[in-house]
């Protein structure tokens, strides 16, 4: 490849940094108000504190419950179990389907395709009330468990998709090969072409972390126990019937990202070392 | 006769107690936070300390509060005791979640009008705990002799407003009818006619919108308030009053120097502006095992030492008439003024019709307050709101012939399907040989589906066919989608119709998709090069957006979109350009929502096209670069046809996802201009949670979605077909 112009990179850089500045724009309000003493909208244009304080983040990260409990770092413990958890069994169960309707001839595999696709199509808040029901019958009410299910299979269309999209791009010849090499179908799947997914099943792996680790309707409609509610529904209890407390509010939403941000990080050398393209050359 | 119930009360609780040693705790719900909450404690704890019962207490968001009981209760997983406010009571006595309490309380501990708020049917339900009703908040600095009629009001608000400045007189959440309701009995406007409907059409209604708009329209008042901007406000002293409930007091700065009035008297009418008067009540559930004790707790929080402690800990104004008779309670001019404010309070009707009235009156208050309607055309347009949005239950249907229509197109079906097929030459086996490996791989993923997503998928399909009315769901067929399809109540261009919501849904989904790859896309192909300096950094920061929750970020933005403080207005007066009110117009308020949405959407396509990038093998570049072809011929030779294998289902999924990304239009234009920038699927929310709980109807909205994403799918999979083939 030939070397850019520096003219070129300049303009690029430049439209980059402008890109980035409108994304961090609307998260630097968030960082003010969560710094900012005077926990309550600051009217000017200016996303940079006027003052600094970390009570905020004090009150949310070692504030204890009215009883006196300190809970945060319960439901941090119950966050990462049930975004972990969901991430396991969502993966797991994705990968395998979405390798089967890759590869595989079976009847139903078109249909079941749309039947995935349908299943996002309608509404999530009116599936609350027979989720309920179901889970009251499967005696998953008021349990952890309960929760990573619904959520796994709730993010099961999404990861089957990208899985599947993504292995239709693996050439096959290399599991031709490794047939060949006197491999059986099991050992293809978990030496070959696992390993080739990689960018993608980082990408299916985040979706679905973040998926449990963002939601918190159904993880406040289904435990009934303080210390095992997950942060999401921590930091909707800022939200009262009549006033926001925004500065806790907003310092509370920047630590329940930050884990979500630190995985990326640390993922997004998976999405970019090339992978696929050394596999086809050899 | 108090003497003897309690006794009586007393003594059914000891012999529970004595009958089973090892008692379960009780179970009390709550949504408090703060000073409530730490008074609630303190409150169970003098319960537990008299009568040796523990108390096990659970807080909660509100926003999913009423969902949780309503989900809890029926399957006896709800409370004992839990705390709300009256306003949702005929609801929630609909569904049968109270256990009436006209037997044990006794009217004369509390202010009459707090028991009539609990009465439904000659029952009273809930022991009621505390007052909520709105009074006016003084800046003692700035305005040393609080107005007493609108007249004076209207002489101050003047020298206290700058609004170039940011300064104004008055600040309230004049968008909220909660709030605009003391203006309309102030102005002899009556809520319900004779025959208890909500009538909307009265001289009253027309002449206090007319008041409120004259305080907007003078600058006295600013524009797009909101709870967060009024405290705001208050604390910075650039705005001299306002009219709040009692739980503003604890979000005013040490530093103000304030004062709580009763609400001024309107000059014309002579009549005091009324306020609506809410009450919070314990309530006993239904469904406890432990009927006597729930009943003592919740009895026991609302009077006595309890009410002292909820009135001294939690500021809260006690519905106890005897608390009103300790020395803490009569030295604290904070309770007494409340109290004096609310003696005037209206109390809320917990009417179904009273549930009716705050869509429509939103809609008209907002309309007038952006300049859409005049204040003397306000009453007919709330009204024609208020009819389209009012639905008389359909007339019920026998289900019979649905199940046997059903029955024959199932069979007929089969049959169709087995005579169509073609004489297979080969077996089973032979035609597809791996499907024993395949039912191993699929079968987990299909089990979890089935029970978790696909059941609920199709219970929530046949709601459609009913009629959901407090708990009760009766069959009527069709009605609900007939209702929707012949757009009652609305011509089928105007908002709100199902056509108009359709198009405004089609046009948002194509618009943000559409931003959402290209910027996308734009972003993974600058980013793919390896030779970028910096490349890391610009990723993780591009990446941002999707990773904070987006029901904040979306409130940043809804915040950025403001009138007069919002920092995009802002931007556009530095540039020298006209600031833009966002919310006043479909097409600027439907751009706010799509930039909220695109700024949301458009990191997962570029982590999406980046992992895409990533498995297009580079020699194919390197030789098209041998060939000498330009930049642009190997996009679209190269890039593009490889990428569209990956891209596609995330194309595919992010359309679908957009087309029902209810959030942002929710939180960002929350459907303003008078519902024009909703979309089916808020839509569809509106009238499961806010409407009375139309759950039948709102399944038909969201059958009438699917429907159109099937045919959208459909297409899609014709644009799946030639990748598949290759």
């Amino acid at each position: 490849m030939k070397k850019p112009s520096g003219l070129k990179m300049a303009v690029i850089h430049m439209g980059l940094s402008l890109m980035c500045m409108v994304t961090l724009y609307p998260v630097l309000w968030v960082v003010k108000m969560a710094l900012s003493p005077s926990d309550g909208l600051s009217l000017t244009a200016n996303p940079f504190p006027d003052a600094v304080t970390f009570d905020h983040f004090r009150d949310v990260l070692l504030g204890s419950d009215a009883q006196g409990r300190w809970v945060f770092g319960r439901q941090v413990l119950s966050s990462f179990i049930v975004s972990g958890a969901t991430t396991v069994v969502g993966l797991t169960l994705a990968v395998t389907a979405a390798y089967a309707l890759s590869r595989f001839k079976f009847p139903g595999k078109e249909g079941g395709m749309q039947a995935l696709l349908v299943t996002q199509m309608f509404p999530a808040t009116l599936m609350l009330v027979p989720i309920y029901g179901i889970l009251q019958k499967l005696r998953l009410l008021d349990s952890l468990t309960g929760l990573v299910l619904v959520y796994a299979t709730t993010a099961l269309p999404f990861c089957i998709w990208m899985l599947k999209g993504y292995f239709d791009t693996l050439p096959r010849e290399l599991e031709e090969a490794a047939v060949m090499d006197g491999a059986s179908p099991f050992q293809v799947f978990i030496k070959v072409v696992l390993p080739l997914a990689r960018p993608a099943l980082a990408v299916t792996a985040l979706f679905s972390f973040m998926t449990a680790w963002n939601e918190f309707v159904l993880a406040a409609t289904l435990i009934n126990d303080p210390t095992r509610f997950t942060l999401p529904v921590a930091l909707q209890r800022y939200v009262g019937e009549y006033k926001v407390e925004w500065g806790k509010f907003a310092a509370c939403a920047l630590i329940v990202s930050a884990p979500v941000m630190a995985l990326f990080f640390a993922l997004q050398k998976h999405l970019v070392g090339g992978l696929t393209a050394g596999g086809v050359k050899g | 006769m108090k003497r003897l119930l309690a006794l009586v009360l007393l003594a059914t609780a000891w012999s529970a107690h004595a009958a089973e040693p090892q008692t379960a705790p009780l179970k009390l719900w709550h949504a408090y936070r703060g000073g409530e909450e730490a008074a609630l404690l303190q409150a169970t704890t003098l319960f537990t300390e008299k009568t040796g019962v523990r108390v096990d207490m659970l807080a909660l968001p509100y926003d999913v509060y009423a969902a949780k009981l309503t989900n809890a209760i029926p399957h006896g997983a709800g409370p004992d005791v839990f705390i709300f406010n009256h306003e949702r009571l005929r609801n929630f006595q609909g569904q049968n979640l109270l256990a009436p309490t006209t037997a044990t309380l006794v009217r004369a501990d509390y202010f009459a009008n707090t028991v009539e708020a609990l009465e439904v049917d000659g029952q009273v339900y809930g022991y009621p705990m505390s007052l909520k009703s709105l009074a006016l908040y003084v800046n003692t600095k700035l305005v040393p002799r609080p107005p007493t009629t609108t007249a004076e009001l209207l002489a101050l608000l003047p020298t206290l407003s700058k609004p170039e400045e940011g300064r104004f007189g008055l600040a309230y959440e004049s968008g909220d009818f909660y709030f605009h309701a003391p203006f309309l009995f102030g102005f002899d406007g009556p809520l319900f006619d004779a025959t208890g409907r909500a009538s909307f059409d009265t001289p009253g209604m027309a002449r206090s919108l007319a008041f409120v708009k004259r305080l907007q329209d003078e600058g006295m008042m600013p524009q797009e308030v909101s709870g967060a901007l009024v405290k705001t406000l208050f604390n910075d002293g650039r705005v001299a009053m306002t009219i709040s409930g009692p739980w503003f007091t604890g979000e005013i700065a040490p530093s103000v120097q304030f004062r709580v009035v009763a609400l001024p008297t309107v000059s014309e009418t002579g009549t005091p502006m009324r306020p609506f008067l809410g009450v919070e009540a314990a309530f006993v559930s239904s469904r406890t095992e432990q009927a006597a004790r729930a009943h003592e707790l919740a009895r026991f929080l609302s009077l006595g030492e309890a009410s002292r402690v909820r009135t001294t800990v939690g500021r809260q104004i006690p519905a106890d008439v005897a608390a009103y008779q300790l020395q803490e309670v009569k030295d604290d001019t904070l309770i007494s003024s409340f109290r004096e404010a609310a003696k005037d309070a209206t109390p809320m009707p917990n009417t179904l019709e009273m549930a009716r009235v705050w869509e429509p009156m939103k809609l008209t208050l907002r309309a007038v307050l952006q300049g859409g309607t005049r204040p003397e055309d306000a009453g007919a347009l709330a009204d024609r709101r208020y009819r389209a949005l009012h639905r008389e239950r359909p007339p019920d249907a026998s289900p019979m012939p649905w199940l046997g229509l059903a029955g024959v197109m199932v069979l007929g079906g089969g049959t169709a399907w087995v005579l169509r097929r073609p004489a297979q030459s080969q077996t089973f086996r032979q035609r597809y040989p791996d499907v024993s490996r395949a039912v191993a791989y699929v079968a987990p993923a299909a089990a979890g589906l089935l029970v978790l997503v696909f059941i609920p998928f199709v219970v929530g399909l046949s709601l459609s066919l009913f009629h959901h009315d407090a708990g009760q769901y009766t069959f009527v067929g069709l009605a609900n989608f007939v209702d929707i399809l012949a757009s009652r109540g609305y011509s089928i261009t105007e908002p709100l119709s199902f056509y108009f919501t359709l198009a405004v849904t089609l046009l948002w989904a194509v618009v943000n998709v559409v931003l959402h790859v290209s910027i996308g896309l734009g972003l993974a192909l600058v980013l793919k090069d390896p030779l970028l300096k910096m490349r890391g950094i610009y990723r993780v920061l591009l990446i941002i957006p999707w990773a904070v929750p987006n029901y904040i970020t979306a409130l940043m933005w809804k915040g950025m979109f403001h009138r007069q403080f919002g920092a995009i207005n802002g931007l556009l007066v530095a540039l020298d350009l006209e600031p833009v009110s966002w919310f006043t117009r479909f097409s600027t308020a439907f751009a706010a929502n799509v930039a909220t949405n695109t700024w949301l959407g458009f990191p997962f396509m570029m982590v999406v096209a980046l992992g895409a990038l990533q498995s297009i093998p580079p020699e194919l570049y390197e030789a098209a670069e041998v060939d000498g072809a330009s930049k642009w011929t190997q996009f679209r030779r190269i890039t593009l046809p490889l990428l569209k294998p990956a891209m596609l289902p995330a194309v595919i999924l992010g359309s679908v996802w957009t087309f029902n990304m209810f959030n942002i239009i929710y939180l960002v234009s929350g459907g303003e201009p008078g519902g024009a920038t909703d979309i089916l699927v808020s839509e569809a929310f509106r009238w499961a949670f806010q409407r009375n709980e139309q759950y039948g109807f709102a399944a038909a909205y969201s059958v009438l979605i699917f429907v159109v994403l099937m045919g959208w799918s459909v297409f899609t999979r014709r644009l799946m077909k030639p990748e598949e083939a290759s």
